[in-house]
């Protein structure tokens, strides 16, 4: 299957019509949240913050981002910047019903439960840089976005030129000690070396953590930190401490992490990981339960 | 846009960035709304450290906004001081408009300017487009 950023630049592939496809098919949606919900844990907030969707389409990563609940650190104010105009179009009418009227809950036709766009959005190309002052984020997100940096525009852009003022400019606008998680979709392994040097270049202590890897489905998450402040360890070997299949690549030493392996089989981690795997390869799975992984008696 | 990002937006052109005068772009046409939010004292306090005071003073100013007190208030003017031992303290009315000012106050409609180059970002509908044409990149 061809890639989307091989065909057409992201503001022309992302029109009107793909943007709606996109943002109401339920299965994207449950993919996109997937891994917001993923990043976000990897930011490991403990307080309602101010972050950065980088690529934040029609909102989706966002919604989550203003929907966490006060024990689970939240809820956080986000700005999104994204490419598309139509994309962010789609994320001012993603629930938003006139508020007038007060049926913005029930009889709206795209999904249930849907919250009105609640972060400022930024129609900038990422590729550009990050027009905020010095210090601005304590983190920053971007799901399924950062591949596009790849490919560059115009003869007088190059993908690495473009990378770097991205990360360049996302290390400035990040405070210190604050953290970005960038879920993205490499072409191959040199693409996703040139992505993670360039955070490194930029300043960032960078690490790649992939789920599903080896599966047709893997999901690779760069975590970036920006030193000083209150990172756990004070680098990067610090926020990758615990973590599972970490390859920890920065300028300074690379490990390879425990992952899979040093798992215990049958384990519930292993399960749902196992279950993980299954469903994105389009498996049906049986729902994960209290019960998941538990030894059962037996019973005839 | 939220005042609240106006406070942290810069000019994006490169030529800019190590101008101080990029720094707060200035609202020009400016049509205002207020978009109710979900009240979070904790996110202010959060956020207090890192405002632009004076910034935010020049901002008022032009969009002609009732005057603000002369410094960043302190964390403990957003929260009721005292109080019975283990409630949780009450957020204050300086918290409330703060947040007001801060998070509802929004720009739906309007430009803002760039003091060191001039250049104008429109917002539309509360997006602001920071699209550069690549010669200015
Ligand atoms: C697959 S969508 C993901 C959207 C959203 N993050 C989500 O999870 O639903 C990729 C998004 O990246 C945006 N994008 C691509 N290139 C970009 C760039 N250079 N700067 C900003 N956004 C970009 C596209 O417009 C599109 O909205
Ligand atoms: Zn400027």
């Amino acid at each position: 299957m061809s890639r989307p950023e091989d065909i057409l630049p992201p503001d022309i592939y992302y029109s009107s019509t793909t943007a709606r496809k996109y943002t109401t098919s339920s299965r994207i949606q449950h993919i996109q949240a997937q891994m917001a919900q993923r990043a976000l844990s990897l930011l490991n907030l403990t307080t309602p913050s101010y972050i950065l969707d980088v690529g934040c389409g029609s909102g989706l990563s966002g919604a989550i981002l203003s929907s966490t609940p006060p024990e689970a650190g939240g809820p956080h104010v986000w700005v999104g910047m994204d490419i598309s105009a139509d994309m962010l179009s789609v994320a001012l009418e993603r629930g938003g019903e006139d508020p007038d009227t007060g049926n913005s809950d029930d009889g709206s036709e795209e999904g249930e439960g849907e919250e009105e766009c609640q972060g400022d959005l930024f129609l900038a190309d990422a590729g550009q840089g990050v027009p905020f002052r010095a210090g601005t984020f304590d983190a920053a997100i971007s799901i399924s976005a950062v591949q596009w940096l790849c490919n560059a525009e115009s003869s007088i852009e190059t993908a690495e030129g473009r990378l770097k003022r991205f990360f360049e400019g996302l290390y400035a606008a990040l405070r210190r000690g604050g953290r970005a998680v960038c879920q993205f979709y490499p072409r191959d392994e040199g693409q996703k070396r040139m992505v993670a040097q360039a955070a490194i270049r930029a300043g960032f202590g960078a690490g790649l953590l992939e789920d599903g890897a080896g599966t047709k489905a893997v999901k690779v998450y760069l975590v970036c930190t920006v030193g000083g402040g209150d990172v756990a360890g004070g680098d990067i070997t610090g926020v990758v401490e615990g973590m599972e299949g970490v390859e920890v690549d920065d300028t300074r030493r690379r490990v390879r992490r425990g992952g899979e392996k040093g798992m215990q089989k049958g384990s519930k981690q292993w399960i749902l990981r196992k279950k993980d795997r299954m469903e994105r390869k389009g498996m049906v799975v049986k729902a994960t339960s209290k019960y998941t992984g538990r030894k059962r008696k037996i019973a005839f | 846009m939220k005042l609240l990002t106006l406070n942290f937006v810069s000019c994006a052109r490169k030529a800019c960035k190590s101008s101080t005068s990029s720094f707060p772009l200035h609202p020009r046409d400016a049509e205002l709304e207020l978009v109710e939010m979900e009240f979070n004292p904790q996110f202010l306090q959060n956020m207090l450290p890192k405002l632009e005071w004076e910034a935010l003073q020049i901002i008022c100013n032009e969009l002609a906004l009732p005057t603000l007190p002369s410094s960043t208030p302190a964390a403990s003017d957003l929260f009721e001081s005292g109080g019975e031992g283990s409630s949780p303290a009450q957020p204050t009315q300086v918290a409330r408009d703060l947040h007001k000012l801060l998070l509802e106050t929004t720009i739906r409609e309007g430009l803002l300017v760039c003091s060191n180059c001039g250049h104008e970002y429109a917002i539309k509908e509360g997006i602001a487009n920071f699209l550069l044409p690549p010669h200015l990149v």
